[in-house]
C-alpha cells in the first residue's frame, strides 16, 4: 500500500497518454460488451425454450398451415397436458421497417403455456372481452408510444386489408431474455375476417407435455398420427425449432463475432505498445529504484499495478458504457427483440480486463525487472 | 514556409515501431469497415440484380410482396395483350406467371431445416428472366415433376444436386438442372412448373401470385404500366423488377449496415486514440527538433501542417493495408434468412472501388483527427525551454 502514491504519481506524469490508453481500453471493452449483446440477441431464443414444450408445424415448413381439427386429436394423446395454436400475421405498422412479430393466438391456452408472459389480471379480462383486443409487448408499446385503449391499424401482408386492433393489455417477460416485442391478438378475429381459404386453418401448434424426457417420443407419435394425411406435420422440441431459426441466420452472427475478435486484438496491440513505451521511457527511474534497494519483485509489481490500474479503469468504463447503451436504446428493435447485457457477460468482461491488464504489463514488467542497473543508468 | 515532406517520411522511418502499431490499428478499423460494407453491399446486390430493367412485375394492387398477391389466368391474358410486351418467336407474349412457396429443407452442416423459396414459373420463364442460365443439366419440362435449382442452393441445402430426388409438397421431384443467375437472389431458389407447384400445395391451379412481363424496351415501361392501371378489368400494381427485389431487402440490409457501422465506428474511435497516442509521443520525443525548426524560422502553421501530414501519411498506409486485408473476403459466400421473404438467401461479399475509396477516406479522417491535437501542441512548444530540454 505504501507504493500507492508512487503508482498514482506515475499515472499522472503523462496525463494525456494515460487518458488515451484508458479510453482505448474502454473502447475495446465497450465493443466486447456490444458483441456479447448481439450474440445474446441472436441466441436468446434458446434460453427461452421451454423443455416441456414441443412445436408442431407443417411438414413443408412453418408457412404451411395445419387444420384446426388437429387440436382435439393432439390434446387426447397420452402425455400431453395442454395444446394451443398460433398463426403468423405478418402485418405492417405504417412502414415495413417497423417490423415486429404478430401472432393470432388461441387466447387462454396459449398464455397458459407461455406462462413467462406476465399480464395484469384486469388487463387480461379486458382483452378477453374485446373481439379486436390485442396484447402488446412492453418494448413494442414503448417503441411506438402505445397506451392501453389505443387503436392500432396493421396492414395485412398475408391476410389482405387493413386490420384494426385495440390495445387491451401490455405484457412483460419474467426473465430478461424473454421477448417483450410481440403483438398477440385473438385467433377468432383472424378466422372471422380472413379469406375463405384460411377457414379452419392455423399456423402451428404448441403442445405442453407432462414429462420433458418424453419430448421426442411424443413428437414422433404426433407426426405418425398425421402421416399420409394431406397436412402432414413435423414436430420438434421447442429448442430444436428455435435452433433452426438461429441456424438460418447463423452465418451473420458468426461474422459479427469474428469481426469483433479481430477488432479486439487490434486494440489490444495498440494498448500493449503504449504500456511498453511508458515503461521504456522510465528505464532510468527503474534503475534508480533498484539502486536504492528495491527488489525485482517490487519493480515487476509496480509495472503490473500500473498496467492493471489503467486497463481496469478503461475496462470498467467500457463495460458500463455498453450496459448504458443497452439500457438507453436498441438501434434495431424489430430485428433484435432481446437486447441486454447479462451479468454473466459483464463478469466475463471484467475477467478479460484483468487478463489484458496482466498481458499488457507482463513483458515491460519483466524487462524492467531484468534491467542491469549499470546499463540502465548509463543509457541516458 | 512549408517544412519539407521528406522530414516526415524520415521521421516515420526512424520511429517505425510506434508508427507500425498505429498503422495496424488503422488497418484493422479500415479492414472491418470495408468488409462490413461489402457484406451489406453483397446482400443488396443479390436482390437488386435479381431483376432485369427490361422486366415489369405485376401483382395485385395494395400488396407488398408477391406471396400475398393473386393474378388469375384471365388477368394474365389481358396483361399479355398490353402495349410494350415483347413477343416470343411464335408471337406469344413473353410472360411468366409465377408462384412462390416456402418449404423447409435440411440445411447442410446444421442438422436443422432452412426455408427455401420454390418458384413455380411458366415455360417461357428462361426467355423472360435472361439472367438465369442453365449451368448443368437442362430446364424442366412443363407438366413433369422436375426441378432446376439455383447455384446457391446446391452447397447449402442437403439433397439437391443434379439427379437427386427430393420430396416436398407431397410429391417426389427430380432435379434435372442447376442454373446460375450471376449471384442474384434467384440462385437461392428452386424453380419448377407453376401449375404443378400450385397443385402440390393445394392452391388453385389457374391462379398465379404475380406475372413478370418482358418489355420491348426500358422506355416501354411507362406505357405498359399506364395501360394496366387504367384498365377497369384489372386491379394491379406494376413495378420494375429490380425495384421490386430491392424493396425485399430493406430490413436485412438495414440490420447488416447498422451492425457493421456500429462496429466500424467504435473501432475507428479506438484507432483515433491509438493514432493520438503515437503522435503525442512523437511530438514529445521530438521537442528539440521542433524547437530547432521553429528557431530556423518555420512558422507555427508550418509545424501544424507538417505533423498533420505525418499523421495522414501513417493513416494512408493503414488505410491501404486495411483495404488489402479486406480484399480476400471478396466473393466469399454466406447465407442468411431474409425475413421479408421468409426464406433462405445465399449471397457473397462484394468489394467495389467505391467501398475501397470509402475505406481510404475513413482512414484519412482518423489520421486527421489523430494528428491535429498533437500538431497544435507541437506548434505551441515554447522554443527556448524545448531547446534546453534533454
Amino acid at each position: 500500500m505504501k507504493f500507492l502514491p508512487l503508482i498514482v504519481k506515475n499515472l499522472f506524469r503523462k496525463k494525456i497518454r494515460t487518458t488515451l490508453t484508458i479510453l482505448s481500453i474502454a473502447v475495446a471493452m465497450f465493443l466486447f460488451g456490444l458483441l456479447a449483446v448481439i450474440d445474446t440477441a441472436f441466441t436468446a431464443g434458446l434460453d427461452v425454450a421451454g423443455a416441456d414444450r414441443v412445436v408442431v408445424i407443417g411438414r413443408n415448413g412453418v408457412i404451411q398451415p395445419l387444420p384446426l381439427r388437429y387440436r382435439e386429436q393432439i390434446a387426447s394423446m397420452p402425455g400431453v397436458t395442454d395444446v394451443a395454436y398460433a398463426s403468423w400475421f405478418g402485418g405492417v405498422y405504417q412502414d415495413e421497417r417497423n417490423f415486429f412479430a404478430q401472432f393470432a393466438i388461441d387466447d387462454e391456452s396459449y398464455l397458459r403455456i407461455y406462462s413467462e408472459f406476465v399480464i395484469p389480471e384486469e388487463q387480461m379480462k379486458a382483452y378477453l372481452a374485446d373481439r379486436e383486443g390485442a396484447i402488446v409487448g412492453r418494448k413494442t408499446a414503448k417503441r411506438f408510444g402505445w397506451k392501453l385503449g389505443d387503436r392500432i391499424p396493421l396492414k395485412g401482408t398475408i391476410f389482405p386489408g387493413t386490420w384494426e386492433f385495440n390495445v387491451r393489455a401490455i405484457y412483460s417477460g419474467r426473465r430478461p431474455q424473454d421477448d417483450e416485442t410481440g403483438f398477440m391478438f385473438r385467433a377468432k378475429y383472424l378466422q372471422e375476417r380472413a379469406p375463405a381459404y384460411w377457414h379452419g386453418l392455423v399456423g402451428w401448434y404448441v403442445v405442453q407435455i407432462k414429462d420433458p424426457g418424453q419430448g421426442l417420443a411424443i413428437a414422433k407419435q404426433i407426426d405418425a398420427r398425421f402421416s399420409n394425411s394431406n397436412a402432414e406435420t413435423k414436430t420438434q422440441p421447442e429448442e430444436v425449432f428455435i435452433a433452426s431459426w438461429i441456424n438460418q441466420v447463423g452465418n451473420i452472427r458468426l461474422l459479427v463475432i469474428s469481426v469483433g475478435i479481430v477488432v479486439f486484438f487490434t486494440l489490444l496491440l495498440v494498448t500493449g505498445n503504449t504500456m511498453a513505451i511508458a515503461v521504456r521511457e522510465r528505464t532510468g527511474e527503474w534503475a534508480v529504484l533498484k539502486t536504492v534497494g528495491f527488489g525485482d519483485g517490487t519493480v515487476l509489481g509496480l509495472v503490473l499495478a500500473e498496467s492493471l490500474t489503467i486497463v481496469g479503469a478503461g475496462g470498467v468504463i467500457g463495460l458500463l458504457l455498453a450496459k448504458a447503451f443497452t439500457v438507453f436504446g436498441n438501434p434495431m428493435p424489430g430485428l433484435l427483440p432481446v437486447f441486454f447485457l447479462s451479468n454473466a457477460r459483464l463478469l466475463a468482461g471484467l475477467g478479460l480486463t484483468l487478463l489484458v491488464g496482466v498481458a499488457a504489463g507482463i513483458i515491460p514488467g519483466v524487462l524492467a525487472m531484468r534491467l542491469r542497473i549499470v546499463d540502465a543508468l548509463r543509457r541516458v | 514556409m512549408a517544412i519539407p515532406i521528406v522530414y516526415n517520411v524520415r521521421s516515420v522511418r526512424v520511429r517505425w515501431v510506434s508508427a507500425a502499431v498505429a498503422v495496424i490499428g488503422i488497418a484493422g478499423a479500415v479492414g472491418v469497415f470495408v468488409a462490413m460494407l461489402a457484406l451489406a453491399h453483397g446482400f443488396e446486390a443479390a436482390l437488386a440484380t435479381s431483376g432485369s430493367p427490361l422486366n415489369a412485375k405485376v401483382r395485385r394492387a395494395g400488396t407488398t410482396s408477391e406471396m400475398e398477391s393473386a393474378v388469375s389466368l384471365e388477368e394474365a391474358r389481358i396483361i399479355g395483350d398490353a402495349p410494350g410486351v415483347a413477343r416470343a418467336a411464335d408471337n406469344a407474349p413473353l410472360l411468366s406467371g409465377e408462384v412462390v412457396v416456402v418449404t423447409a429443407l435440411p440445411k447442410t452442416g446444421y442438422g436443422t431445416d432452412a426455408n427455401v423459396s420454390v418458384r413455380g414459373v411458366s415455360p417461357l420463364a428462361p426467355q423472360v428472366h435472361d439472367v438465369v442460365k442453365i449451368a448443368e443439366g437442362r430446364f424442366f419440362q412443363p407438366g413433369l415433376a422436375e426441378l432446376v435449382v439455383g447455384r446457391g442452393v446446391v452447397g447449402t441445402i442437403d439433397g439437391l444436386t443434379l439427379g437427386s430426388r427430393p420430396r416436398f409438397g407431397g410429391r417426389q421431384w427430380t432435379v434435372v438442372g442447376v442454373f446460375d443467375s450471376n449471384g442474384s437472389a434467384f440462385d437461392s431458389e428452386i424453380w419448377c412448373d407453376a401449375r404443378l407447384l400450385n397443385e402440390s400445395f393445394d392452391r388453385p391451379v389457374e391462379i398465379s401470385q404475380s406475372v413478370t412481363a418482358r418489355l420491348t424496351s426500358i422506355a416501354a415501361f411507362d406505357g405498359f404500366k399506364d395501360a394496366l392501371t387504367a384498365d377497369p378489368r384489372l386491379n394491379v400494381q406494376v413495378q420494375r423488377e429490380p425495384e421490386y427485389y430491392a424493396s425485399r431487402s430493406t430490413i436485412m440490409s438495414t440490420l447488416i449496415r447498422s451492425l457493421g457501422f456500429l462496429v466500424a465506428i467504435v473501432m475507428g474511435i479506438g484507432s483515433v486514440f491509438g493514432a493520438l497516442n503515437t503522435m503525442y509521443s512523437a511530438v514529445s520525443a521530438r521537442a528539440r527538433e521542433i524547437a530547432t525548426l521553429r528557431a530556423l524560422g518555420f512558422g507555427p502553421l508550418s509545424v501544424v501542417a507538417s505533423f498533420v501530414f505525418e499523421s495522414l501519411l501513417i493513416a494512408l498506409a493503414g488505410g491501404i493495408l486495411g483495404c488489402l486485408l479486406a480484399l480476400p473476403v471478396n466473393g466469399i459466400g454466406v447465407s442468411t434468412m431474409n425475413w421479408q421473404t421468409f426464406s433462405h438467401l445465399a449471397f457473397a461479399f462484394r468489394i467495389t472501388w467505391q467501398l475501397l475509396a470509402a475505406g481510404l477516406v475513413f482512414a484519412l479522417v482518423m489520421g486527421f483527427f489523430g494528428g491535429l491535437l498533437p500538431a497544435i501542441r507541437a506548434a505551441r512548444l515554447p522554443i527556448a525551454t524545448a531547446l534546453r530540454e534533454l
